[in-house]
Parts: structure tokens; sequence; C-alpha cells
């Protein structure tokens, strides 16, 4: 069950039809369901504030626009989803430096990924270690690092908790890239933080 | 990770499907058998399920109350 699935059920059926028939309350209803999880996806795309709030509105806008197109093949979550991730691509391929743009990042994230380097091991520590502020703002700073198509991939499948196939439709590539980009952005992933964890406990240099 | 690195390269290569449960039963097998002698490999697998669970965990952004409060102001309806 992925986030969007849970909170919904069949409630997206009713609302769908509300929407559809122009109610301004479906519209407030939308937005209450869906709103933060569009805003977290857009935050950790746009990787600021003011970014994700215009991707945040113009979804909707886009969104409500387009509701009489939309034929329920996938749900209601996974569709604004796609609108949220266009916007933000959108964006960030006009504000990406030309040299090396949006899209040539796609590409290389479907290729390989680099030998682990760092084997500091660091999954055993105590939970109270990693239950902390600096932790959460590390992982969020490492998130960061990923290019776009890795982040994408990353944030819907593992953190939204849509399957592979969702994120496929959302990110229209085919579910085995789905799986080569999250590879990579796991691996990716771990090194930043076993970078940061071997620098707070690995020997010589810890606190702890 | 230095004395069979063409194995290890190819454990790596297989990593998602195992960690998601859907690599088949010989995969599942080889992966483990090479775990089991490789320290290397095994920290990688263990801080890379880490990572995923950390991330997992991870609050939601929370949406701004004014940032909601624009939303509704941009589309012309009240919360």
């Amino acid at each position: 069950m992925t986030r969007v699935e849970n909170s919904t059920g069949n409630n997206d059926r009713d609302l769908i039809e509300r929407l559809q028939a122009g109610d301004k309350q479906a519209c407030a209803d939308c937005i209450e369901r869906y709103s933060p999880r569009i805003y977290g996806l857009a935050l950790r795309l746009m990787k600021n504030e003011a970014d994700a709030e215009d991707v945040l509105q113009e979804t909707f806008l886009s969104a409500f626009k387009a509701i009489d197109s939309f034929e329920g093949r996938s749900n209601l979550g996974t569709w604004l989803y796609r609108i949220a991730y266009n916007t933000a691509m959108m964006r960030l391929r006009r504000t990406s430096p030309p040299i090396l743009s949006v899209d040539e990042k796609m590409a290389e994230a479907e290729q390989g990924y680099s030998l682990p380097q760092q084997l500091f091991d660091w999954c055993c520590l105590p939970e109270r270690e990693f239950a902390t502020e600096e932790v959460r703002e590390e992982l969020e700073r490492a998130l960061g690092t990923l290019s776009p198509a890795l982040r994408s991939a990353f944030v819907l499948r593992e953190m939204e908790g849509l399957s592979t196939k969702e994120t496929a439709g959302v990110l229209d590539i085919s579910p085995s890239a789905v799986k080569k980009r999250l590879q990579r952005a796991r691996m990716d992933l771990r090194e930043e933080l076993s970078t940061y964890f071997a620098g707070h406990y690995g020997n010589g240099n810890g606190q702890g | 990770m230095d004395k069979d690195k063409e194995n290890c390269h190819g454990l790596l290569g297989d990593l998602s499907d195992y960690l998601e449960g859907e690599a088949d039963d010989a995969v599942c097998a080889e992966i483990e058998r090479h775990l089991e002698s490789c320290e290397d490999c095994r920290i990688v697998v263990d801080t890379l399920r880490k990572t995923v669970y950390l991330y997992r965990q991870l609050p939601e952004p929370e949406l701004p109350g004014e940032v909601r409060e624009r939303l509704y102001k941009t589309l012309n309806l009240r919360p």
C-alpha cells in the first residue's frame, strides 16, 4: 500500500466526479488530501521553499484545469504527482546551466554506478544516534546532492511509497529504468551517509 | 572487495532486486554465499539497507500554513 492509496481508497472516485462537476468544495477537499505530499515532493525536487510553492500552485492550477481529461487510468494522487514532477522538471530545465543539462543527467542516471569507496560499518550504531535533528538534516542534504533524475525516482519509490510501476508512470520511463535509477540513488546516498558517519564515529575522527 | 572484485561487482549489480525481495532463489543464495565470505560487501549491503530504512522513516516536510493559505488564494477558493 502506498501513502497515496492509504489515505484515499475508494473516496477518490467520488472526489473526481465532484471535481469534474465543478464543485468548489471538491477542490478544497483535493487540496487538503494531497497538498502536503505534493509540496513535499516539490520541495525535495526544487530544494528551496519559494520554488516549491510555485510548483505546488502550478500543479493544482493545471490539475483543476485538466480534470475533465482525467480518465482514471492512474489514481488521482499519482496523476497529481506526475503534474508536479513535470512542472518541477520544466522549471529545473529553465534554470539549469546549459553545460550539463537536466536531460543529459537523465541519461547519465541510468548508466552504472561507481564501486563503493566508503566501507565504514555504521549500520549497527545505537538507534538513538540516528534519531537526531543533525542526522535528519544530513539525510536531506545527501538527498540534495543527487541529480533530479535520481532524486525523483528515490523520493517517489522509497519515501512516498509508490510502486515501481507507479513511479515509472509518474516519471514516464520504463520500470527497468526506475530500478536502475533507484540502484544508483541508493548507492550514492549510502556513500554520502557513510562519509558522514565515518567522520563522526570512524577511528581517529570520532566524537564517540 | 579486493580479493574477488569481479564477484563483488556482479553482486552489487543485482542488489536492487535482492533488497526488494524480488531476486530469484538462486540469485539470493549466490549473494548470501558471497556475503558470508566478503566482509566489504557485507558492510555495503548492511549500510545500504540502513540508508533506505532511514529515508523511509524521515518525516514529510511540513506544508507551512501561509503556503496553504496562498494556494487557496491563488485558486480563488476558500479553505
